[in-house]
């Protein structure tokens, strides 16, 4: 056993942050904002970066290298959009990611791919769709999708009503799924939809695992600086202990994230979307509060972290039905 | 990232079990909680057994008589004696953890040679005399005096929560042999000593916990004479040699703990099942979030151990991490039992019942959650301390 990042998985991950730092740093996601407007009707794909991207490989990381991909697999895709996370990267990226190798020019970042996300039965207001009128090709049917005003800024939604039956089955491409079958990923049901949609799943605790990381830091450098009463607030053991949780929960996350990377075992998937999402939501609550007023503002960059852990929380099966699905786990006789 | 074992681990792994399923059904019946001679003679029994197969000292260095294992192969080692159902460390601890690498780690050949066989034996019970009445998470402020007569200290003072007091043979002990100064700072001034608990002098108080049970005790230290002979490092170096064993974490220190919450985990659902509470959308769920949170512990222990393996040891702040985590996850454990016993959780004869009332230790003992998260904060984090130039550990 060796349980941690090899070394070409952490040269993936430089790589990638210092790729993103360069071409989606802070000002760049200002710019973003900026453009989207307060009501978020300005919201543009950069398409020059979109490309940059493909051309870097994160759309084709685990497309095999015989059909012009990298040849990686699902940890080095979630190192990936855990740096994709922890920037607050726009677009469509995990439907696009898993689109690669089935809709041409996914792979190469030439074309936008996004998909309908949405409950299988129609209940609960609808389904969702991210970035609708940016992408060039919509996964699922999104008849009748209607605008709503997202409050994320930089995610664009529409909501479908109406879908009925089962979620698009095996509409996110596949090349991923052989993948991880040959990498004895322990994959339990590959041909049901809802084993496709654990990719999913997962990459989007990826995303949230890098945005609690990202929080934490901001945090922590604001208790640093700003002084109150003559001294860093970070000095204050309550505000200490806002950010020592803060830790505790994104390593939690860490852990489960990564093993579900290892494992693709879909309760292990349940596990990191639990646990990253309470890591993503909490993280960028208590970065709110260390900011005090100051994180109250459009200006400081909190509320969007906030905001898309929020978007991101809401993407495919509920925080209710991985909690059942860990509880019916536990009556199962204990496999060793 | 792998997370499967290497066939050295796995054969390492079959080994252990075809030894526990050989010997475990030979143990004697386990002794009473409340008579300590009896759990002493078993813990030892139990070492003894382990000493005979080769498992004694696993993680302990070889040239202190171990079997220098790695960190991976310590965690099997825990695993697998938790899910057989093997006896626990117990009267063992404090010798086979914290006084038998220290004295590994800082002694002269002749202490190792008089006090590491006898802990791997399982001869000797040790205990542990650091804590004391107005020194806790404040540890560094103890005030039990040493003074140098001759070739002995002589002690005076008091300590508190000294595990296995009552049966122990020798207790690590922490003094003051320099009083606190201008110039001397609380952290130095302190000498880790060895003391024969039978010395004249050492009276045992036990302390009964809440659970109802005498888990600890006071010991009361009135001019003990201890030989020179038996300090541990240098005089007034003490706290130095207290953070080597202290800081070294293999990151393995739960590993039973919580294989054995997520069986405990595995049994409230079926109880659950059987008493139809599983029928409660929110009892159920509570279940399912706590499958994910011990989950994830177990991907953490990985984690951590691992890294102490690619790392050479991980330092005690990434254990705090995870005790921060686990000790209130084992404390939400007890408190979903009693969801599933209902009236039965007022019953101290259900032993979730006692088990709820032990867990609350947990957020108190080895470091409050309060003081961990000063830890993680300043350690980890890099936040600064307060402007009194308060130092936790």
């Amino acid at each position: 056993m060796h349980f941690q990042l090899t070394d070409d998985q952490r040269a993936l991950q430089t790589g990638v942050r210092e790729l993103l730092a360069g071409r989606f740093g802070r000002e760049a996601l200002r710019a973003a904002v900026d453009a989207a407007g307060v009501d978020g009707s300005g919201a543009r794909l950069d398409r020059g970066l979109w490309r940059e991207l493909g051309e870097a490989g994160f759309f084709a990381l685990c497309l095999p290298e015989a059909d012009g991909g990298v040849g990686l697999g699902l940890p080095e895709a979630v190192l990936a959009f855990e740096e994709a996370g922890r920037v607050l990267l726009p677009g469509p990226l995990i439907a696009t990611h898993l689109a690669a190798g089935t809709v041409p020019g996914a792979a190469e970042g030439l074309t936008v791919v996004t998909a309908v996300d949405g409950v299988v039965d129609g209940t609960g207001g609808g389904a969702l769709v991210e970035w609708l009128d940016e992408a060039d090709v919509v996964q699922g049917d999104a008849s009748g999708a209607v605008p709503l005003q997202s409050v994320d800024p930089l995610t664009p939604l529409h909501r479908v009503h109406a879908v009925v039956g089962n979620r698009s089955a095996g509409r996110w491409g596949s090349p991923l799924l052989e993948r991880s079958r040959e990498l004895g990923g322990g994959w339990a049901q590959p041909t049901t939809a809802g084993a496709d949609n654990s990719f999913a799943e997962l990459l989007g605790a990826a995303e949230q695992l890098g945005g609690a990381t990202r929080t934490c830091d901001m945090a922590v450098r604001y208790a640093r600086e700003r002084q109150q009463f003559g001294r860093p607030i970070g000095s204050f053991q309550a505000v200490k202990h806002l950010c020592a949780q803060m830790l505790v929960r994104t390593e939690m996350a860490r852990a489960a994230v990564y093993a579900a990377s290892v494992t693709a075992d879909p309760l292990d998937i349940a596990t990191a979307r639990l646990l990253a999402d309470e890591a993503a939501v909490r993280g960028a609550r208590d970065c709110l509060q260390v900011h005090g007023g100051m994180g109250f503002t459009w200006e400081a960059d909190v509320h969007m972290y906030l905001k898309r852990a929020w978007v991101r929380a809401r993407r495919g099966q509920s925080t209710a039905v991985h909690e059942e699905s860990l509880a019916a786990d536990l009556l199962l006789p204990e496999k060793r | 990232m792998d997370l499967t074992y290497t066939e050295e681990e796995e054969e390492f792994r079959a080994g252990l079990r075809e030894w526990l399923t050989k010997v475990l059904p030979g143990l004697p019946p386990k002794p009473d909680p409340g008579d300590w001679p009896a759990r002493r003679a078993y813990d030892l029994g139990w070492q003894r057994m382990l000493y005979d197969a080769g498992y004694a000292g696993l993680h302990w260095p070889v040239d202190a008589g171990g079997r220098g294992a790695t960190p991976t192969q310590h965690l099997i080692f825990l695993e697998e004696t938790e899910r057989a159902g093997a006896p626990y460390v117990g009267a063992n601890f404090v010798g086979l953890l914290h006084a038998g690498p220290t004295i590994a780690a800082e002694g002269t050949p002749e202490q190792r040679a008089r006090w590491l066989p006898p802990i791997l034996r399982g001869e000797e019970v040790w205990c542990q005399g650091f804590s004391e009445p107005d020194a806790g998470s404040d540890l560094a402020s103890l005030r039990t005096r040493a003074v140098r007569d001759g070739d002995d200290y002589v002690i005076t003072g008091s300590k508190i929560w000294t595990s296995h007091a009552e049966v122990a043979d020798w207790c690590e002990l922490l003094v003051r042999t320099q009083p606190v100064s201008d110039d001397v700072p609380k952290h130095r001034g302190i000498t880790w000593l060895v003391m024969p608990v039978d010395a004249p002098g050492v009276t045992v108080r036990p302390l009964r916990t809440l659970a109802g049970s005498t888990e600890f005790a006071e010991v009361f230290l009135d001019e003990v004479r201890v030989p020179v002979g038996n300090r541990v490092g240098a005089e007034n170096d003490g706290w130095r040699v207290t953070m080597v064993t202290l800081s070294f974490e293999r990151g393995t220190a739960f590993v039973g703990e919580v294989v054995a919450c997520r069986r405990v985990l595995g049994e409230l659902a079926r109880e659950a099942r059987v008493n139809g509470r599983w029928d409660d959308l929110v009892l159920r769920r509570r279940l399912g979030r706590l499958n994910a949170e011990f989950r994830a512990l177990w991907r953490l222990t990985q984690w951590n151990v691992s890294e102490s393996e690619r790392t050479g040891g991980v330092p005690g702040v990434g254990g705090s991490v995870f005790k921060l985590r686990y000790s209130h996850a084992r404390q939400e454990l007890y408190d979903t039992a009693a969801e599933v016993l209902g009236p039965d959780s007022l019953d101290l004869s259900r032993e979730w019942t006692l088990d709820r009332l032990s867990s609350l230790s947990y957020t108190i003992a080895a470091g409050t959650s309060q003081i961990q998260q000063n830890i993680v904060a300043e350690r980890i984090l890099g936040l600064p301390k307060d402007r009194n130039g308060r130092k936790d550990g």
